[in-house]
């Protein structure tokens, strides 16, 4: 499968800071990827050198057969973008910024445009400096979800949508996953995550740590057991947290060692048994509490 | 009055470095321009000599308000009467930035959240502001009273202080009208250009009675160096008690972030011409421009109109004629008069050049760049959009200026054709000079886009040559630095070619500066 986003060992610097530090991201076409990570872990500045708006300092950096910084023009009109701080300009309604943006990216689908406003309950005669956080937000996401594109790059788009319109907003994404679109999505709503994305590249300091479909990343950590035995247990090892409290036990195991710890349990006999995979919330403290020392 | 000290504390951090720097330097300006008067003019013949060739021009007492004496602080005083005029514009911007600005970027409300008035904001603008001006007034007054008679620098610093505060009081009143930062900035400075226009029209007119509309006037009622009256100062506190009240009713009724005026609801879809970045360029631009054309053309008519009157006036003083013909107004003194405001047109408008070029780089840092640069629009094609209104703008601001000047001279005179164009070119004479100052600021825009204030500074820098350069006796070169100083003296002066095109060279060049580094560097919010 060809990747609509690849890059490696980029790097970027702001001053003293260093915002990227040897990123590797590659995003498959026609998947839908979710890029985790906290504030400041340089989820937009990725996603701005993608826009060609920043240039990186070091690495390569692909998009859609182009260079971001070089080819900006051409390839900005198979993209659409949503920032997670949207503003807007204070005369304009939003209607008018919608369908500007549109244009401007070469041409929307009027009847989509008209559907998305509806499903997301936007007032478009409002000028842009009346438009609450969540409303603005809206403008942005029914012009991106308006255009007709080949990848959609959102940056914490839903940042104060109320539920009801995340779960719209949910929905939009599973359509574009059916017409077989590319997205990556910025958040750090697990949640979202969860639901929407294929595959996940967590980031942290500029750095993807982990990348894999949420299968693949939860094969990297521990399963948690809780099992009933009919005989006192005896002999667990290579197992972590192990709390017994007369025949029932609780623990956490690596991937690797489920076989064996499940062949020492059989021993004593089994009489129930959970296993409850990770999941992804504590996939993220993981990377983001364990590793941070 | 909960929480004013702190916010108080707040806005003097925030302008720690600006607010000494226009205090102190407005501050000392009236003493310099009297110590240049004295350096050139020792003896009281040479100077009653010199104030009598002032009032023989109507076009400075335009600028600076009535000549009251002829000693040199009196003359100094007056000579800086200019400074009163920027006083109240910084007041009333500042008392704008530290109330509706917070409140429509929406920190007034994080502040709100805590222990804090209702009112605290507007009272610690207003403190801020007024007291700013206190120190400039006690600057003046200091600098004065060594050497001067103490009753003159007293009143002259009273009138400084009063004055601001009267303008601080007039910008917490626009603030309360608008939603917008920019359409409260747009009524208080309309409204100093009111006052202005009205102080100008009181001095060079027989209708002296004007006077008693305009605060500006009001300061110098208090007579500095010229048998003070104190009175006077009443109308100033009155004003200002006025106005703040004003200010607190309004703001006690209104919610905070909303004005009084409603806001308008905006078409559901765009207009099909909407479509590119020029086009969004115009609805951004179109206010500035309008508003700019407008008030340059009713500056055109008033100054086109004193200009015959004050020609009229001097027609029969053989005397003054063959001085102002030695001053090189071989035109006459309506001619003369006209070119001196044009050359303040000409500063005027680099302000709008400036303000309009640098639009590129608001939009840039409030990330409103952001989305177009992310659709198929090169940085080149967004931030040229913006270079066409910085470039055109001045242009047609200029254009109805000598329009409007043209039409009340000439009607006056009877002969609108032949002046229409004449005033025209001199107006458009001091284009290429405000389009430098364009280039400057899209240079900085382009490579060093956290400097682009330095362009304002660089403007202010040319003003104050204008202002103070020859009293001062800077050198020359220091002067031909600034390019006000190329703009050829129109209507009624020599004028070549090589210095206009040679301005308009250095502003393409800088544009094209600009527009290259934008292409190279990051786009910074």
């Amino acid at each position: 499968m060809n990747n609509v986003i690849s890059m490696s060992g980029v790097t970027k610097t702001f001053g003293r800071t260093r915002a990227l530090d040897g990123l590797d991201l590659q995003v498959s076409a026609g998947e839908v990827h979710g890029f985790l990570g906290p504030n400041g872990a340089g989820k937009s500045t990725t996603i701005r050198v993608l826009l060609g708006l920043l240039r990186a300092d070091a690495g390569t950096v692909r998009m859609l057969d182009g260079d971001p910084w070089k080819d900006a023009v051409a390839l900005h009109r198979r993209l659409a973008y949503v920032p997670g701080d949207v503003t807007l300009w204070p005369n304009l309604s939003g209607g008018e910024v919608i369908d500007l943006l549109g244009r401007l990216r070469g041409g929307l689908d009027k009847s989509r445009k008209a559907d998305l406003i509806e499903r997301f309950e936007l007032d478009p005669r409002k000028k842009g400096r009346a438009y609450s956080k969540g409303n603005r937000q809206k403008v942005a996401l029914i012009a991106a979800l308006a255009s007709d594109v080949e990848l959609y790059l959102f940056d914490e788009p839903t940042s104060g949508l109320d539920p009801l319109m995340e779960a719209v907003f949910t929905d939009c994404v599973g359509e574009l996953r059916a017409r077989g679109r590319t997205v990556l999505l910025s958040s750090h709503i697990l949640a979202e995550v969860e639901k929407l994305c294929d595959r996940v590249s967590i980031i942290r300091d500029g750095r993807v740590v982990e990348t894999g479909t949420l299968a693949e990343l939860r094969h990297l950590t521990r399963t948690t057991i809780t099992a009933e035995l009919i005989g006192a247990p005896n002999g667990l090892s290579g197992v972590h947290g192990l709390k017994v409290d007369g025949n029932r036990v609780t623990f956490q195991v690596d991937s690797g060692d489920l076989d064996e710890a499940l062949r020492q349990l059989s021993a004593s006999g089994v009489r129930s048994l959970t296993s409850q995979p990770p999941t992804l919330e504590e996939l993220f403290m993981r990377h983001y509490t364990g590793a941070a020392r | 009055m909960t929480g004013t000290l702190s916010l108080v504390r707040l806005i003097l951090r925030r302008d720690r470095i600006v607010l000494p720097l226009w205090v102190i330097i407005l501050g000392v300006l009236p003493i310099s321009q009297t110590s240049g008067i004295r350096g050139l003019y020792s003896t009281p013949q040479e100077l009653e000599a010199f104030a009598a060739s002032m009032r023989a021009t109507p076009a400075f007492s335009a600028l600076y308000g009535p000549l009251l004496d002829s000693t040199a602080p009196a003359l100094g005083i007056w000579r800086a009467g200019f400074i009163p005029v920027i006083i109240a514009l910084a007041s009333v911007l500042m008392v704008i930035r530290h109330t509706r600005v917070e409140e429509e970027s929406g920190r007034r409300e994080l502040l709100g959240s805590t222990v804090l008035s209702r009112n605290a904001a507007l009272s610690a603008a207003l403190i801020v502001t007024s007291g700013a001006s206190a120190v400039l007034g006690l600057t003046v007054f200091a600098t004065f009273a060594g050497t001067y008679p103490v009753a003159g620098a007293a009143a002259a610093g009273l009138g400084y202080f009063l004055v601001g505060a009267v303008f601080a009081a007039v910008g917490a009143v626009a603030a309360q009208l608008t939603e917008s930062a920019s359409a409260a900035r747009a009524i208080g400075l309309s409204a100093l250009g009111v006052f202005f226009l009205v102080r100008m029209a009181a001095t060079v007119s027989e209708a002296t009675w004007l006077s008693w509309l305009s605060p500006l006037s009001w300061g110098q009622k208090l007579r500095p160096f010229a048998g003070e009256e104190w009175w006077p100062a009443l109308l100033l506190v009155a004003g200002f008690v006025v106005l703040a009240y004003a200010a607190y009713a309004l703001s006690a009724r209104r919610d905070v972030g909303a004005g009084l005026l409603p806001p308008s609801l905006g078409p559901a879809e765009a207009a099909p011409g909407l479509s590119s970045p020029l086009a969004l360029a115009w609805r951004m631009h179109r206010g500035p421009l309008i508003g700019w054309s407008a008030g340059m053309a009713f500056a055109g008519l008033v100054i086109g109109s004193a200009a015959q009157a004050a020609s009229d006036a001097l027609a029969g003083n053989e005397t003054v004629m063959r001085m102002l013909t030695a001053m090189g107004a071989a035109g006459g003194v309506g001619d003369l008069f006209i070119a001196m405001l044009v050359s303040v047109f000409g500063l005027g408008v680099a302000g709008y050049a400036i303000q309009a070029a640098l639009k590129a780089r608001g939009e840039e840092s409030l990330g409103r760049a952001e989305p177009l640069l992310a659709a198929a629009v090169s940085r080149v094609g967004w931030a040229g959009s913006h270079v066409f209104f910085a470039f055109a703008g001045p242009a047609i601001a200029l254009l109805v200026a000598g329009a409007g000047v043209g039409l009340s001279y000439g009607l006056a005179g009877g002969d609108v054709g032949t002046q229409l164009p004449r005033t025209i070119g001199a107006a458009l004479s001091q284009l290429p000079a405000a389009w430098t100052l364009a280039g400057l600021a899209l240079a900085l825009f382009g490579l060093l886009p956290r400097l682009t204030a330095l362009a304002w500074g660089v403007l202010l820098l040319f003003l104050l040559f204008g202002q103070v350069g020859a009293v001062l006796e800077l050198p020359r070169a220091l002067l031909d630095l600034s390019p006000f100083t190329h703009s050829p003296r129109l209507p009624g002066g020599d004028v070549s070619a090589a210095p206009l095109l040679i301005m308009a060279g250095i502003a393409a060049a800088l544009t094209a500066a600009g527009l290259y580094g934008l292409r190279r560097r990051d786009i910074q919010v």
